[in-house]
């Protein structure tokens, strides 16, 4: 499913690199976690594969199935069956939400040559989708994120996903500023997307959200590079000794 | 001898124009007014108050030459009382609800006694000080007609003034809202080659107005704009403008409040490209206790656009309590674009809240990302944003299907770039 191989990656305005060197590979039906320090690059990871703009790929390819994703704007990465949920959901005052899910749903399907989806359609689907996430018709109305609480945020990333029905979703600290509750709700809604046609890549600084998220592979990210991969123990190693130890061992 | 280019072009656009033969009291109010016009002179490049807009297009004796066609409506969809200006040829309804009046202004000009002569040019006057607004005093004595409008009770159904311009349009309308009474009026239309358009609105005490109004996509539009308005005691004035491409626009609220408890807000969300050139200049005299007034002012400016917003808000002594808010923003999408913004304050109460911010920003490239990554193109997601930033100046319309009326408008206009 995604394929990435010797990543280098620099800031575009400066002289500083901050992938250097990432292979991955994330099959169809596994979940993938990227654990690391604070600086080790996972967000920027995120954000080169969605496309975002101020990095520069020096080295190294990328693929979402056939796609060059590297060669794809933002939105026709979407298309093609990307999905970053973002750690900080950004606010859009006076565009109320359910345009927004509309907007982006249909912009996909047109874009894949699909028929769009009627207003009714569009409405029966969504509000299925909002009840299991407990996001009631009052958010749906709401501009975009404004006035969401932290855990509203991450269950409104997760609805989007969940109409959005992507090949391959990355969440990016999806777990920062939750509660236990909160995690739990967002958690749930990831594990009903999970399918054998879709793979996950699930980054994050703590053990706790792989504890409902339960990863087939966990890889740990140091420095731009991925130091270590291993089952879902590796997480409780994190967990119990730090990083420190993993990063000693890599030196 | 000197050449004075500023008296020639006055002389030059006075000479082009004729006066109507009218003798009673709207004669009278046009003499009164081409004496003062003749004292001031027409705008010209260096007078303060035209500094960010060349008034050259708008002074000038010729008018230039009518292109394109009418569109549909924007307001077709709403029931409303529709008068129709075409030209200088006014078209009332008989259709009228109860405790509304509707008059050609030259009609009204031929009464012996008439409501409307407290009112026409006299709020004009009132509004060319400190500032002299000569387009206006120009409209007050050449005004080939316009609609006086008094309203008497709360009427629920909107009037709406209908324009289609032709050739160098001078619409003055007048409109009185009695204690107690309300009315929304909407207006629409397009310039024809040019317009110069006076509204007077009095509102006695406890009345509300609801002005709204919109300028479409009319690339060719040349207009300037005045709206006078005085309040009374406990009484409500909201307005709104779109507008959208137009060559030159210049809209001109002048808004005094003369009773206590007044509340008074005026709001624009514009947006154009290229040659788009949209000024916006208020004044709002405080001079009543505890009186609010509220302006909102959004630009969205686009491929060498020129938005400008003169804001001056005066509070007099011992209008005291006074709460004044107001905010210009401008988005320019590219770095051709341009804001010219003169946020003014005046005070000489001691016991008042003023507030007044201007902002000039790009896109937001966090919240264009967010959107281009759920897969919206670049476009649709810039249009999403734009839409966004104006949703502020769109949201002081207070009815709700109004609004919406209106978001869609914009939206759809978005949309066809």
């Amino acid at each position: 499913m995604l394929k990435i191989k010797d990543l280098h990656v620099k800031l575009e305005d400066e002289d500083k690199q901050i992938l250097k060197g990432i292979d991955l590979e994330v099959p169809a039906g596994e979940v993938h976690a990227i654990m690391g320090p604070n600086g080790s690059g996972k967000s920027t990871l995120s954000y080169v594969l969605s496309g975002r703009d101020g990095y520069e790929v020096t080295e190294g390819t990328a693929h979402l199935g056939e796609h060059d994703l590297l060669d794809m704007e933002p939105e026709e990465r979407a298309a093609a069956g990307l999905f970053l949920a973002f750690q900080y959901p950004v606010e859009i005052p006076g565009v109320g939400n359910m345009t927004f899910l509309r907007t982006a749903v249909n912009a996909q399907r047109k874009a894949r040559g699909e028929e769009e989806l009627s207003a009714g359609d569009f409405l029966k689907i969504v509000r299925a989708k909002a009840k299991d996430l407990k996001i009631d018709a009052e958010m749906l109305k709401r501009p975009v994120n404004v006035g969401f609480s932290g855990g509203e945020k991450k269950r409104n990333e997760i609805l989007q996903m969940a109409m959005l029905e992507p090949k391959m979703c990355i969440l990016d600290e999806t777990d920062s500023g939750l509660d236990v509750d909160a995690m739990k709700l967002v958690s749930d809604g990831v594990n009903a997307l999970r399918s054998p046609d879709r793979g996950f890549l699930v980054i994050t600084h703590y053990q706790r959200l792989l504890d409902h998220i339960k990863p087939d592979v966990v890889h740990i990210m140091a420095d731009g590079r991925i130091i270590k991969s291993g089952g879902p123990e590796l997480a409780l190693e994190v967990e119990t000794n730090g990083y420190a130890d993993l990063l000693e061992g890599a030196a | 001898m000197v050449a004075d280019p500023k008296k020639n072009a006055t002389d030059e656009r006075l000479a082009s124009l004729t006066l109507p033969q009218e003798s009673g009291w709207l004669g009278s109010a046009r003499q009164n007014a081409l004496a003062r016009v003749k004292a001031t002179g027409l705008p010209g490049r260096r007078d303060e108050y035209w500094r960010y807009t060349n008034p050259a297009a708008l002074v000038q004796a010729d008018p230039g030459t009518t292109v394109g066609t009418p569109q549909a409506d924007p307001f077709d969809a709403i029931e409303a009382v529709v008068i129709m200006v075409e030209d200088d040829r006014v078209t009332l309804t008989e259709d009228l609800p109860e405790g509304l009046e509707i008059m050609r202004l030259s009609d009204a000009g031929k009464a012996d006694i008439h409501w409307a002569r407290d009112i026409y040019g006299v709020l004009e006057m009132r509004g060319s000080g400190p500032v002299p607004r000569p387009l206006a005093m120009l409209n007050t004595a050449f005004a080939t007609d316009g609609v006086v409008i008094r309203a008497t009770g709360k009427i629920a159904r909107p009037v709406h003034i209908r324009t289609v311009g032709k050739g160098d349009l001078i619409l003055h309308h007048v409109v009185r809202v009695e204690a107690g009474a309300s009315l929304t009026l909407l207006k629409s239309g397009t310039s024809g080659a040019r317009a110069n358009t006076v509204t007077e609105v009095d509102i006695g005490e406890g009345g509300a107005l609801h002005h709204l109004r919109i300028q479409g996509p009319d690339h060719h539009r040349h207009v300037n704009t005045h709206v006078f308005v005085r309040q009374a005691a406990e009484t409500t004035f909201k307005s709104f403008t779109l507008s959208a491409n137009g060559q030159m626009t210049r809209n001109e609220a002048v808004i005094e409040l003369t009773g206590d408890n007044a509340v008074s807000t005026t709001a624009c969300a514009a947006f154009g490209k290229g040659d788009f050139h949209h000024d916006d200049t208020v004044f709002v005299t405080h001079d009543a206790v505890n009186c609010q007034s509220r302006q909102v002012f959004k630009k969205v400016l686009r491929d060498g656009a020129t938005g400008v917003f003169q804001g001056k808000i005066l509070v007099k002594e011992g209008a005291q309590k006074t709460d004044g808010y107001q905010i210009s923003q401008a988005l320019l999408l590219d770095d051709d674009s341009q804001f010219l913004a003169k946020p003014e304050l005046e005070i000489y109460a001691d016991d008042v809240a003023c507030s007044h911010g201007s902002t000039t920003g790009a896109i937001d490239e966090t919240a264009l990302f967010y959107l281009r990554s759920r897969g919206v193109p670049k476009r649709v997601a810039t249009d999403l944003l734009v839409l966004s930033f104006l949703a502020e100046a769109v949201e002081e319309i207070e009815d709700d299907g109004l609004r919406e009326h209106v978001g869609a408008c914009l939206a759809d206009w978005l949309s066809q770039g």
